[in-house]
């Protein structure tokens, strides 16, 4: 995999949601530089954003909201890329604990679990077929796989997902709704795929 | 569809992996980071460690191998081995572990599983466990299976799933070690009750055991170590192989 070569820099929304040890392990191995956002104001010393987030989405938005960041995401002008829950949180609102979020892109997050006869969560390797050319997929297979897991989805619309993923049903695996991306997958975990997907995000302007 | 998966075990103790390797191009056989490194160049789906340091410092070692991995490699990962309490995992999570697993400490305290699926989510916690046919029955066995309990193995697969475990890892210790083939009946017989994934482990001796294994009892995973470490099945070809069974990888 290349190197990251721009100088620019990633700010990771940190907000207490879950472990980050493997996303700025990936940005080390690329190159990639990247400091800690843990307050509103500190989102302007950087030319790109990174919301991570495991566990619970009702939590981690919450989280978000204590932290002062929930209110500024939505005015950021500059790419951010919300990863798992982190992108989920982009959504209106998630049946985990049902949940309001921060409504960025009007798509609602869903419960596998009653729509599907797979076993929840879906967790493993599955195909990711981008479509509508978000830059964030440049130079990868359009079948590749990505490593999943989770137990709720974003629903699947023409406008919004930059790529879908099958299991049991049709989700986004990837959204983008103007500079905001999101994908469901971890790029952090995901092979080489995963690292060409973080390098394409750290160069979009 | 989700790909299956096939994951190469490594044990290890002190920091350094305990079984002999045999890989033409490894500079240090008995670095487990680099040999992670390599099986996810050859395109292994995840990693198992099964840290078996036994000194007081252990909480240490492991906590530094997990990140020495994390640093390294792009693939997913699970560290097993020692871990008692709520406080072991979260060092690891911390550390850049993906899942934990456990095994003899959730038989002595099954509160466990609840408390690490309510902490850290049930994607990170394993349920690992080490099962033996007596008397024509299936009974869960402790300490690396020398243990026999009276607790049938299905009701604590059952029981373990119940309080939150995210996947099972189900060895048969009557298997392991045999290279005569995984235990797909019983596999197939626990397997179709779980709505989490299982993976199969014990017995993995040529190709064609990991085609019948996913074949006949439809497990998400298949776990090996000795046939991977010695070079006796390459994972390139063993996905080409099961490719061609009609099996879907990665």
């Amino acid at each position: 995999m290349p190197k990251a070569d721009s100088k620019d820099m990633i700010g990771i929304i940190n907000y207490g949601a879950g472990n980050i040890f493997s996303l700025t392990a990936a940005l080390n191995r690329l190159g990639i530089p990247y400091g800690m956002i843990n307050e509103v104001d500190e989102i302007a010393s950087y030319d790109r954003i990174v919301i991570p987030g495991v566990g619970h989405a009702g939590t981690a938005m919450r989280k978000l909201q204590e932290s002062g960041l929930a209110a500024s995401i939505g005015k950021i002008t500059k790419p951010v890329l919300g990863i798992c829950v982190g992108m989920q949180l982009l959504t209106t609102f998630s049946e985990e604990g049902d949940s309001p979020l921060l409504n960025i892109t009007p798509l609602k997050t869903l419960h596998f679990e009653g729509r599907i006869t797979e076993k929840v969560p879906h967790m493993g390797w599955n195909k990711v077929f981008h479509e509508n050319e978000s830059p964030i997929f440049d130079n990868i297979k359009k079948d590749a796989y990505f490593y999943f897991v989770h137990s709720y989805f974003i629903e699947y619309n023409a406008t919004f997902t930059a790529a879908f993923t099958q299991y049991g049903l049709k989700f986004s695996a990837a959204i983008q709704d103007k500079n905001f991306y999101g994908v469901q997958f971890h790029p952090e975990k995901s092979g080489e795929a995963g690292e060409r997907l973080l390098l394409n995000f750290s160069n979009l302007y | 569809m989700l790909a299956k998966r096939i994951i190469p075990c490594l044990d290890v103790k002190d920091g350094r992996t305990v079984k002999g390797v045999n890989f033409v191009d490894l500079r240090d056989a008995g670095d487990p980071v680099e040999l992670a490194w390599q099986y996810s160049r050859q395109g292994a789906d995840e990693l198992v460690f099964l840290d078996i340091t036994a000194t007081h410092e252990r909480r240490k070692t492991t906590a530094e191998l997990v990140k020495a991995v994390a640093r390294q490699v792009n693939i997913p990962f699970t560290i097993g081995g020692g871990i008692n309490e709520l406080a072991d995992a979260d060092v690891l999570l911390h550390s850049g572990a993906d899942k934990i697993s456990i095994n003899s400490a959730a038989v002595r305290n099954p509160g466990l599983i609840n408390q690490m699926a309510e902490a850290f989510g049930i994607q990170f916690v394993v349920v690992a466990v080490d099962t033996r046919h007596v008397d024509g029955k299936n009974y869960v066995h402790l300490n690396g299976g020398r243990l026999k309990t009276d607790i049938e193995t299905e009701d604590w697969i059952k029981e373990a799933e119940s309080r939150g475990a995210g996947e099972i890892l189900l060895t048969s210790m009557d298997h392991d070690g045999t290279k005569n083939g995984f235990d797909c009946d019983f596999l197939k017989k626990i397997n179709d009750k779980l709505s989490i994934p299982l993976i199969a482990s014990g017995g993995a001796g040529n190709m064609q055991h990991f085609v019948e294994v996913f074949q006949e009892s439809n497990v998400d995973a298949a776990l090996a170590a000795s046939v991977f470490h010695y070079g006796e099945i390459l994972i390139p070809e063993l996905k080409d192989e099961l490719r061609k069974q009609g099996i879907e990888v990665r």
